[in-house]
C-alpha cells in the first residue's frame, strides 16, 4: 500500500500511520465530477477562512482581557500599541463577514443544485450544525470588545430565552451567571468563543469525510457514470480552488486594508453602559434576516419559535423536497423559486436593519412567511407538480458534444482535448 | 450450521428455560448498571453546571439603600441593582391619579396601581423592558415617554404608563416592582 514513496522515512511513518496514503487518496486522486464550476470553491474559501480565524483570534487572545472594566481598553490597545495588533483585529472582524458571505453562498449553491438530496442528507446537516456553531460562536465573539453594541445585542439575544415559559428565566440566569450582563457573562462568553471554533473544525472533518463517502455533487444534479466523468482533485481542482481562493483574498483585503469597519456598527466604539440602550439596535449584518422574523411576529414567543426554525427547517429539508431531479438547471419551476427565496432573504435582511415599525414590519412578515411558504409547502408540492426537463445521460456527454461515451483510454490524457 | 446451533441452545425446552432466566437476570444487571451510571452521570455534570449560576459574591450585592430625600415631585432617578437600571419616580398628583383611573381589566397584564406601590407617590420599578431587556426612556423629563406618559422602550416601542404598565407593544408584562422596603419615609432598601 505505501510501497509507492520512495523516501524511507516517509515510507516509514506511511506504513504505520498512513496519513500520507490518506491525504494523497482526499486531496489528490478524488474524483471531482468534471463539470463543478466557481460555485464548489467556497468550501474551500470557507475551509480556509476557519483556519484564518483560528489563527488570528489565538494572537488576538494573547493581548486580550476578558474583563467588564478592562475588555474596552484591552482592544483599544491591540488597535494602537500591539505591533500589527490593528491588522489581525481587522483580519478578525472582518474574517467573521467573510465566513458568512462564503457560507451563505456555500448554502445557496447546495440549494439550487439540490446538494442535500439523498445521499448527502447527513452531508448536508452537518453543514446545518455548523452554521449554527458559526452563529454562536460569532455571537459571543461581538460581546467581547465590550462596546454598546456588544452590551446590548448579548442583552437582547440572551433574553430570547425568556421567551419560554416556565424554565426561560432560569436559563437566562444560568446564561448569565448573575442578574444581568455581566462580568460572568464576558468571562463564558469569552472561554466559549475560543472553544467552538475547534468544535466547528471538528465537525468540519467530519462533513468533509461525508462529502468524499458519497462524492461531489455537480452542476447537473447527476451522478458520475465513470472515470470519464470525473478529473482527480489535483492539479485540476487544486489550481481552479487556488485561483478562485485568490479572488476571495483580494475582496476579503478590500474590507481589511481600506472599508474595515464599514460591515460593523459605530456605537460599538462606546463602552459598555448598562444604563442606556443606543437608540436603535442592530445586530451584525449576517444575522439581520433571522432578527426580522424574530420581530415580524407580534408575540414575544412566537418570535422567538420563528427565529429558531427558520434555521431547523433546513434540518428536514432533504425529506420536504419531493423532487428526485437535485439540479435546479432541469427544474424550470424551482428554477424561479429558487431566486424568489434569495429575494426572500435579502429583502428580510434589509427590513431588519430598519425599525420594527410601519411599513418594515409588514415587508418582514411578508418575507418570512415567503421563507416558511418555501421550504413547507412549495418544495413538497412541487416536486410532484412540476414536469422536470431531459436529464442529460451522462456528465461527460454534453461536455464532449455528444461524442457518445469516452473510450477509457481517453481518459488517459484529458487535457489534450482541448 | 446455524440451524444446528439454535436448536441445540434456543429450542431445547430446559435449556430455554434456563436460558430466559440467565437473560432476565442479566437484564436486571444491565438496567441497574445503566442507571447507576445515569446518576452518576448527573452527579457529576451538577456541580459544572450550578457553576455558571450566580456566585455567593454576586448574590450578595443584592441588597442597597436608598435616600430619597433629594428627589423632588415629578423627578425620577435612576439606581444600579443586582447590575439593573432601578427607576424611582416621585410621582405628581396627576401621575397618580392616571395610573388609578383606567379599567383593570382591559390592561394587557392586569393589575391595579395600588398592587404596585407602597406608597402612591413612590414608583419604583426594575427599568428593563419585560420584551427584550432593553432600559426604556422617560427618566429625564426631555426623554419620549409615550403616550401614556410613563415610559417608552426605543428599542421595539413598547409603551408603559405611569404605573409602569405595558399598554402597547410588543413586551408581554409590566415592568416588574422589585422587592423593596421603606426604612424611614425618605430611606428604601432594595432586595
Ligand atoms: C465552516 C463552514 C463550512 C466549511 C468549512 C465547509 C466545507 C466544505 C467543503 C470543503 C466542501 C467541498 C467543496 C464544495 O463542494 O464546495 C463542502 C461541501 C458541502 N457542504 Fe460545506 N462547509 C461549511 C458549511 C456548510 C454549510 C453551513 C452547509 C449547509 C447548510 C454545507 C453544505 C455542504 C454540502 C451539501 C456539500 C456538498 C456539496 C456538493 O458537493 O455539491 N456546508 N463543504
Ligand atoms: S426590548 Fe423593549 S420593546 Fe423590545
Amino acid at each position: 500500500m505505501a510501497a509507492n514513496y520512495t523516501n524511507p522515512i516517509v515510507r516509514w511513518i506511511d506504513s504505520r500511520l498512513p496519513v500520507f496514503t490518506m491525504m494523497r487518496h482526499e486531496y489528490y486522486d478524488y474524483q471531482m465530477p468534471r463539470n463543478c464550476n466557481y460555485l464548489w470553491s467556497f468550501g474551500a474559501f470557507a475551509a480556509i477562512t476557519l483556519m484564518i480565524m483560528i489563527v488570528t483570534g489565538i494572537f488576538l487572545a494573547m493581548n486580550y482581557t476578558d474583563n467588564t472594566l478592562l475588555a474596552f481598553t484591552s482592544v483599544e490597545r491591540i488597535m494602537r500599541d500591539v505591533n500589527y495588533g490593528w491588522l489581525l483585529r481587522y483580519i478578525h472582524m472582518n474574517g467573521a463577514s467573510m465566513f458568512f458571505i462564503v457560507v451563505y453562498i456555500h448554502v445557496f449553491r447546495g440549494l439550487y443544485y439540490g446538494s442535500y438530496k439523498s445521499p448527502r442528507e447527513i452531508l448536508w446537516m452537518l453543514g446545518v450544525v455548523i452554521l449554527i456553531l458559526m452563529m454562536a460562536t460569532a455571537f459571543m465573539g461581538y460581546v467581547l470588545p465590550w462596546g454598546q453594541m456588544s452590551f446590548w445585542g448579548a442583552t437582547v439575544i440572551t433574553n430570547l430565552f425568556s421567551a419560554f415559559p416556565i424554565i426561560g428565566d432560569p436559563i437566562v440566569t444560568l446564561l448569565w451567571g448573575g442578574f444581568s450582563i455581566d462580568n460572568p457573562t464576558l468571562n463564558r462568553f469569552f472561554a466559549l468563543h475560543y472553544l467552538l471554533p475547534f468544535l466547528i473544525l471538528g465537525v468540519v472533518v467530519l462533513h468533509v469525510a461525508a462529502l468524499h463517502i458519497v462524492g461531489s455533487n455537480n452542476p447537473y444534479g447527476i451522478d458520475m457514470k465513470g472515470p470519464q466523468d470525473g478529473l482527480p482533485f489535483h492539479p485540476y481542482f487544486t489550481i481552479k480552488d487556488g485561483f478562485a481562493l485568490v479572488l476571495f483574498f483580494l475582496v476579503y483585503a478590500c474590507f481589511v486594508f481600506f472599508a474595515p469597519n464599514y460591515l460593523g456598527h459605530a456605537d460599538n466604539y462606546i463602552p459598555a453602559n448598562p444604563l442606556v440602550t443606543p437608540s436603535h439596535i442592530v445586530p451584525e449584518w449576517y444575522f439581520l434576516p433571522f432578527y426580522a422574523m424574530l420581530r415580524a411576529v407580534p408575540s414575544k414567543l412566537g418570535g422567538v419559535l420563528t427565529m429558531f426554525s427558520s434555521l431547523l427547517v433546513l434540518f428536514v429539508l432533504p425529506w420536504l423536497d419531493t423532487s428526485k431531479i437535485r439540479s435546479a438547471k432541469f427544474r424550470p419551476i424551482y428554477k424561479q423559486f429558487f431566486w424568489f427565496l434569495v429575494a426572500a432573504c435579502l429583502v428580510l435582511g434589509y427590513a431588519g436593519s430598519q425599525p420594527a415599525e410601519g411599513i418594515w414590519l409588514v415587508v418582514a412578515r411578508v418575507g418570512a412567511v415567503y421563507y416558511f411558504f418555501h421550504f413547507l409547502i412549495l418544495l413538497p408540492l412541487l416536486g410532484k407538480l412540476e414536469r422536470p426537463l431531459p436529464l442529460p445521460t451522462s456528465i461527460s456527454e454534453p461536455v464532449l458534444k455528444g461524442s457518445g461515451p469516452v473510450p477509457a483510454g481517453a481518459h488517459a490524457k484529458p487535457m489534450e482535448k482541448a | 450450521m446455524s440451524d444446528t446451533t439454535h436448536s441445540a441452545g434456543g429450542h431445547g425446552g430446559q435449556a430455554s428455560g434456563h436460558d430466559d432466566e440467565g437473560a432476565s437476570r442479566r437484564d436486571f444487571l444491565y438496567l441497574a448498571t445503566a442507571a447507576v451510571g445515569a446518576v452518576g452521570v448527573v452527579g457529576a455534570v451538577w456541580p459544572f453546571v450550578s457553576s455558571m449560576n450566580p456566585a455567593a459574591d454576586t448574590l450578595a450585592l443584592s441588597s442597597i439603600d436608598v435616600d430619597l430625600s433629594p428627589v423632588q415631585v415629578g423627578q425620577s432617578i435612576t439606581v444600579t441593582w443586582r447590575g439593573k437600571p432601578v427607576f424611582i419616580r416621585h410621582r405628581t398628583a396627576e401621575e397618580i391619579a392616571a395610573a388609578r383611573d383606567v379599567k383593570v381589566a382591559d390592561l394587557p397584564d392586569p393589575q391595579a396601581d395600588d398592587q404596585r406601590v407602597k406608597k402612591a407617590e413612590w414608583l419604583i420599578l426594575v427599568g428593563i423592558c419585560t420584551h427584550l431587556g432593553c432600559v426604556p426612556l422617560g427618566q429625564k423629563n426631555t426623554d419620549p415617554r409615550g403616550e401614556f406618559g410613563g415610559w417608552f422602550c426605543p428599542c421595539h416601542g413598547s409603551q408603559y404608563d405611569t404605573s409602569g404598565r405595558i399598554r402597547k407593544g410588543p413586551a408581554p408584562a409590566n415592568l416588574v416592582v422589585p422587592p423593596y422596603a421603606f426604612l424611614s419615609d425618605t430611606q428604601i432598601r432594595l432586595g
